[in-house]
């Protein structure tokens, strides 16, 4: 489904990507992995065409997304869904405007369809009770509940979860979890999960990649990382405060700074 | 967050305000009759002294106003000034032997071109000239006349004295 | 030198910067379709734009026209041309108080909340995510808020402008005693059309610049709470010192 060959890119003079390739398999949930700010939003936006690479290939679908047109990229966009890690609900409207939102706008269904299909998308995510609420009347796991209910109105076949259990508590933690195996079990949607939280997506990823310097460093089903030998990636997965990536941001012997100020 | 329908309301009354007060603008701070400014025929009429007249000041007949300066400028052979006035075309039985006069609303008041009626059975038409004219009166002048006039009574009273 | 290097360095950011606003401009003519095909949306931001302004827009201009028929007064009184109150007024608020007080109160008031809206969909990345549903947030946010914008502040100039001479009206025909036939016939006599289609050119360029300065800032605004606010702020100093430079040249070009 997705083919990413030798991506690079920089922006305001950072490097963020250099050389990184993956495969992301149709009908399977796939884990990206690794520290804040490696680029893992950036590289969903790269999938979508919201961004162009300086070089390499994102290949979607068969297309290479940097070179569509503006209508090639719309058109591509119609078959994929996107849950943002701040939900990005318009403000303006009810929770049922939002899920009729695109349905509204790429179809030419009349409303009482629009209603129903909105009502079933609304019902899987448990919230068709809260259509008429505005989204500063919910709270923020209902909020990324509705956002995914909106992402999944026209049925993508490609589904893309940045960052989607950040800042959620247990429960509805558990609650989008298993919205994302559902999606993916019962409608065969592709799925891709950026996300730190390694004991989540381990449990419902097919395949994951770590992500780290702008490169893939590792790469396996969840047992096959956590069985890895790379000490980087033993880290990243048992989540120890110090090795590879160290503790502390690099900085002149603690002793000589202390007595610095003295001598 | 108001309601669509209530937000559609309320831009449709707002846009009404709006050409209510364009209207408002239109109809009670200028007149109608600078709308028609290019409609109606020039006359001109030449004056020894226009002191004080400005471009679209009114003209009037029986103090009814017909028509309006457009242009005032110099001629520098006769050294006199040429006032052409645009009159509205309702007006269009104007004897050609008529005279104008520049007037003065009130005393100190702004100045204004009064036609009076002659006799005559042809009528002024585009471009004609108006013959007799009377020039503005200047106030210091006569002032300065008069003042003058009295010394000369003075003057002549005393030796008979 | 260094001086010198320096200006160089403004200079091109200044020059960068309006063609920012330019290539800004011309990729929102040609999202225009979609929006003109809605009007709906747009009129919903007329609404936004023209009746949440109205009460600052008709108590700035029944004050300003009172100002102006004091001030009118006070000086025509030492003339003896009292008689002229009304010309006075009502020239001053069409051909300049009204256009200018109007556009800058419509910055200040609808023109910052655009930006701050806008600004704001963008730090929450609502924009983003209309891009990735296939609809333009050009289309779908920013143009039906310019055109709301364009469209309401000819119409507050001119609400401005009335409830601005029945200030002076009040002032000097009530309070001061002003004859009222006078007030309201030397008005007549000296306002022409063309002193109205002056005020309503200018309008329409005000309301343009104020209206494309608000979604630019918006639209370019930091992703940070820190960012929307200086967008905000800078709408409110780019929009008044455009003001009045249109203001100086269309006023040339005009007379
Ligand atoms: N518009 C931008 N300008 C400058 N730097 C950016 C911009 N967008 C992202 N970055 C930088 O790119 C890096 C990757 O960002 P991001 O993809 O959001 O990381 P992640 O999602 O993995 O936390 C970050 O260090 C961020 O500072
Ligand atoms: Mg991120």
């Amino acid at each position: 489904m997705i083919e990413i060959d030798d991506l690079r890119f920089s922006i305001a003079g950072r490097r963020i990507f250099d050389g990184l390739n993956l495969r992301i398999a149709s009908g399977t949930v796939t884990a990206i992995m690794g520290p804040s700010g490696t680029g893992k939003t950036t590289l969903l936006r790269m999938i979508t065409g919201q961004l162009r690479p300086g070089s390499g290939s994102v290949r979607v679908d068969g297309r290479e997304v940097p070179a569509l047109d503006r209508a090639g990229l719309y058109d591509l966009r119609r078959h994929i869904g996107m849950l943002f890690q701040n939900s990005a609900l318009l403000t303006d409207d009810t929770v049922f405007d939002n899920v009729a939102f695109p349905l509204r706008e790429h179809t030419r269904l009349p409303e009482r369809l629009i209603r129903t299909v909105v009502l079933t998308k609304l019902h899987a995510v448990g919230l068709r009770g809260a259509a008429r609420l505005m989204p500063s009347e919910l709270s923020g796991g209902m909020a990324r509940r509705v956002a995914l209910a909106r992402a999944m109105a026209l049925d993508p076949d490609l589904l893309l979860y940045d960052e989607p259990f950040a800042g959620l508590d247990p429960i509805s933690l558990g609650m989008i979890l298993r919205l994302i195996k559902v999606n993916n079990d019962v409608l065969g949607v592709t799925s891709v999960v950026v996300s730190h939280d390694v004991e989540q997506i381990s449990r419902i990823a097919d395949y994951c990649y770590v992500v780290s310097g702008g490169r893939v460093i590792g790469e396996g089903t969840p047992e096959q990382l956590r069985h890895s030998d790379s000490a980087l990636i033993q880290q990243f997965m048992s989540g120890a405060a110090d090795g590879p990536v160290p503790f502390h941001y690099p900085a002149s012997p603690y002793r000589d700074e202390l007595l610095g100020g003295r001598s | 967050m108001e309601s669509t329908p209530a937000r559609e309301l309320g831009a449709g009354m707002f846009i009404l305000l709006g050409f209510a007060s364009l209207f408002f603008l239109a109809t009670q701070t200028t007149n109608v009759e600078s709308y028609v400014n290019d409609k109606g025929y020039t006359v001109t009429a030449r004056f020894e002294d226009v002191a004080g007249l400005k471009e679209r000041a009114p003209v009037t007949m029986a103090g009814v106003t017909i028509g309006r300066v457009e242009r005032i400028s110099f001629d520098p052979k006769a050294l006199n000034a040429v006032v052409s006035m645009r009159i509205s075309p309702e007006f269009d039985e104007i004897p050609d032997d008529s005279d104008a006069a520049i007037l003065t609303a009130g005393l100190l008041g702004s100045k204004y071109v009064g036609i009076g009626p002659g006799g005559s059975e042809t009528y002024l038409k585009n471009n004609s000239q108006i013959q007799l004219t009377q020039s503005a009166i200047v106030l210091e002048n006569i002032i300065g006349k008069l003042l003058f006039k009295l010394g000369m009574e003075n003057d002549s009273s005393k030796p008979a004295e | 030198m260094g001086r010198l290097a320096q200006i160089g360095r403004r200079l091109a950011q200044a020059i960068r910067k309006l063609g920012s606003v330019v290539l800004f401009l011309l990729t929102m003519l040609q999202a225009m379709p979609y929006a003109l095909r809605r009007p709906r949306l747009v009129t919903v931001q007329i609404h936004n734009a023209g009746v949440l302004s109205l009460v600052i827009i008709m108590t700035s201009g029944f004050f300003v026209g009172m100002v102006v028929g004091l001030q009118g007064y006070d000086a025509f009184s030492r003339l003896r041309q009292e008689d002229l109150l009304g010309a006075a007024a009502a020239l001053s608020l069409i051909k300049e108080l009204g256009p200018v007080v109007t556009a800058l109160l419509f910055a200040g008031r609808a023109g910052t909340a655009l930006t701050a809206e806008i600004g704001l969909m963008k730090a929450t990345d609502q924009l983003s995510a209309m891009e990735v549903m296939a609809i333009d947030p050009m289309g779908r946010i920013v143009a039906p808020r310019f055109l709301g914008g364009l469209i309401a502040v000819p119409f507050l100039t001119a609400i401005f402008n009335s409830v601005g001479i029945l200030g002076a009206y009040f002032v000097g025909v009530q309070l001061m005693g002003v004859d009222n036939g006078a007030f309201w016939s030397q008005m007549q006599e000296y306002v022409d059309s063309g002193d109205i289609r002056e005020g309503i050119i200018k309008s329409l360029a005000f309301g343009g610049a104020a209206s494309l300065v608000a979604v630019f800032e918006g639209y370019t605004a930091d992703r940070t709470a820190e960012g929307v606010g200086l967008a905000t702020t800078r709408t409110v100093v780019v929009t008044s010192v455009l003001v009045l430079i249109l203001d100086y040249m269309i006023t040339s070009f005009l007379l």
